[in-house]
């Protein structure tokens, strides 16, 4: 049995950089550096885990959709150990929404035929956390999402999901979306040979017009949002910070009782 | 006047915090109509009565516990359709946000996640949110469709408004995909009795400095000590020494709480992602150059282990 895994990930701006807004109230990527979302290591990590504990013919591919530096992240997936990769790349992406997102992620993994697609829990700018759950939603296929394990078997695949009041055991029949959180697993480092491999590996270019999409269902002009304003944060105005001298404990005490908060 | 469309989140009836501060936003832009899915539904109405539903419907069957999120989205759907509402509120859990993002998509609208305020403007609601780790405030509107928005626990005071509600039953179909993903098993998280991390009002966290999961009980007895609930950083939970659910940060959860206190957190950026936006921020650690020093309204430099014991005896002894 053969099994086509698409893992989708997202280039971001590196979280511990400043990050701004554009003229255009888009993010601004110039002023940052940016990275494979932290949270999308762990989707090709488990991508990569069913393929190695499967006896199956299993292929792994990343998808990104993303300006030209987004190729970094793809590079990363796949000196990680994925099979090869896809970059949508198209002036008209510039600041699409998440429905928009999930639009060109649905018609690309559709054209790349997939089994599983499997997803980071949400990106590390954006932070919604609504991309699995709409792009199964397109693709009309079971969303098995928020997973701290997970597992296929067969055409099934399995997984836990820790919510707030509940820890779920899910289960859902291929073809199926995927998300998974920081708890799934470790994401291994790329090894020198898994490097030096990646550089050889495919990366398909593609734009909107071959996935049948037209400029204006995605970009700022297909947004179903817009923002009006971005202000940035005033400076918190500095605390009092004491030392403590053996009296730290009741100062601070004293400091929660002026609040009313004792 | 507009209604306005108000997702419940309840356990067995019993309605979760957030959901109460959604009807006292959901005011400010119209009526509020509740829709509670699920057991317990029908118990639901009085509580959301006192906060200002006028309507409530609710709809009980076993896909919704049996299946993941897509039977309460097709229910949703069915309350849009019934209803015709100016906007569709829903607390912001991890699945309050897959359930608002399907709605919004199958009704061909706009969303808007993690709102951490809501007023009315000239085009409809105008949500504030909290971007990049808190460092900007965006203000933002859906432009296309009915506006579905996601709202953060703690972004409203309650306030009570008490209105008689029209309990009525909600007529759903559920669709194709609504049995897609089965829910095979299901462990309800035992009740520590502290409040849950996301709604509580305080917020005492411990991260590195805590140094082992036995020393978590410093922590927990200040948490007691003014009725917060605990959190932890993601070096304490990588660590294995306190759960992942009570994990504040990027990968976390992010709580937004009148106070938050952080007891041997340096405060990097991935866990100032998760508490920024707290009222009131006190730290605890022993490194004067720790950023989290940066945050805050009240720092103590100094060894936590003194300084909490000493601070929890000093808040039992004041409360007598």
């Amino acid at each position: 049995m053969s099994l086509r895994i698409v893992v989708t990930v997202k280039y971001v701006p590196d979280a511990t950089g400043d990050r701004h807004f554009a003229d255009d109230l888009t993010v601004d990527r110039d002023d940052v550096d940016g990275l494979l979302s932290e949270l999308d290591e762990y989707a090709v990590e488990q991508a990569l885990q069913i393929s190695e504990n499967s006896d199956d013919d299993i292929e792994v591919t990343v998808l990104t959709v993303g300006p030209e530096d987004a190729k970094d992240a793809l590079r990363k997936a796949l000196s990680m150990g994925a099979d090869k990769a896809i970059h949508v790349e198209d002036d008209d992406l510039h600041g699409t929404d998440a429905l928009g997102t999930s639009l060109v992620l649905a018609k690309a993994v559709e054209k790349a035929g997939y089994d599983l697609v499997i997803s980071g829990m949400a990106s590390t700018d954006g932070t919604m956390g609504v991309v699995p759950a709409l792009l199964a939603e397109r693709l009309g296929v079971p969303q098995v999402t928020l997973l701290s394990e997970v597992s296929v078997e067969g055409g099934t695949v399995k997984g836990r999901r820790d919510g707030d009041s509940a820890t779920e055991q899910l289960e859902a029949s291929l073809p199926a979306v995927v998300s998974v959180t920081d708890q799934s697993g470790e994401a291994r480092y790329p090894s020198f040979k898994g490097i030096m491999a990646a550089k050889k590996k495919p990366v398909e270019a593609w734009d909107l017009s071959d996935l049948d999409l037209e400029a204006g269902q995605v970009g700022l002009e297909g947004s179903y949002t817009t923002v009006d304003s971005a202000a940035e944060r005033p400076a918190r105005t500095a605390g009092t910070i004491v030392k403590d001298e053996g009296e730290g404990g009741k100062q601070l005490a004293e400091f929660l009782a002026s609040q009313k908060f004792i | 006047m507009a209604e306005v469309l108000v997702y419940v989140d309840h356990v067995d009836g019993a309605v979760r915090k957030p959901t109460l501060e959604l009807l006292t936003l959901a005011r400010r832009i119209g009526e509020p109509v509740a829709v509670a899915l699920g057991a317990g539904a029908a118990d639901t109405a009085a509580v959301l009565g006192e906060h200002g539903a006028v309507k409530v419907l609710t709809h009980d069957a076993s896909e919704y516990a049996d299946y993941l999120v897509v039977p309460k989205v097709d229910a949703l759907q069915a309350a849009v359709e019934a209803v015709s509402p100016a906007a569709v509120l829903v607390p912001s859990s991890a699945e309050g946000k897959e359930i608002a993002a399907r709605l919004a998509l199958r009704i061909g609208s706009g969303i808007i996640t993690d709102a951490v305020d809501l007023e009315a403007g000239d085009t409809g609601p105008v949500a504030t949110q909290s971007v990049f780790a808190a460092s900007f405030t965006t203000k933002s509107r859906v432009s296309q469709g009915t506006p579905v928005i996601t709202v953060k626990p703690n972004s409203a005071a309650v306030e009570a408004a008490p209105a008689t509600p029209a309990v009525s039953e909600l007529s759903v179909a559920f669709s194709a995909q609504a049995t897609g993903t089965k829910v095979t098993g299901r462990t309800p998280r035992e009740s520590t009795g502290r409040p849950e991390l996301t709604e509580a009002a305080i917020v005492v966290s411990g991260g590195r400095g805590v140094n082992g999961s036995e020393n978590f009980a410093i922590i927990e007895a200040l948490a007691d000590s003014l009725g917060a609930a605990v959190g932890a950083s993601r070096a304490a939970v990588d660590a294995g020494w306190y759960p992942h659910t009570n994990q504040v940060g990027q990968t976390g959860k992010s709580v937004s709480p009148q106070l938050y206190i952080a007891n041997g957190i340096s405060g990097a950026i991935q866990h100032r992602a998760g508490m920024q936006t707290s009222k009131t921020i006190v730290a605890v650690n022993k490194d004067a150059e720790a950023p989290i020093f940066d945050l805050v309204d009240y720092g103590v430099v100094g060894d936590l282990f003194d300084v909490v014991p000493a601070l929890t005896q000093e808040i039992n002894t004041r409360k007598g």
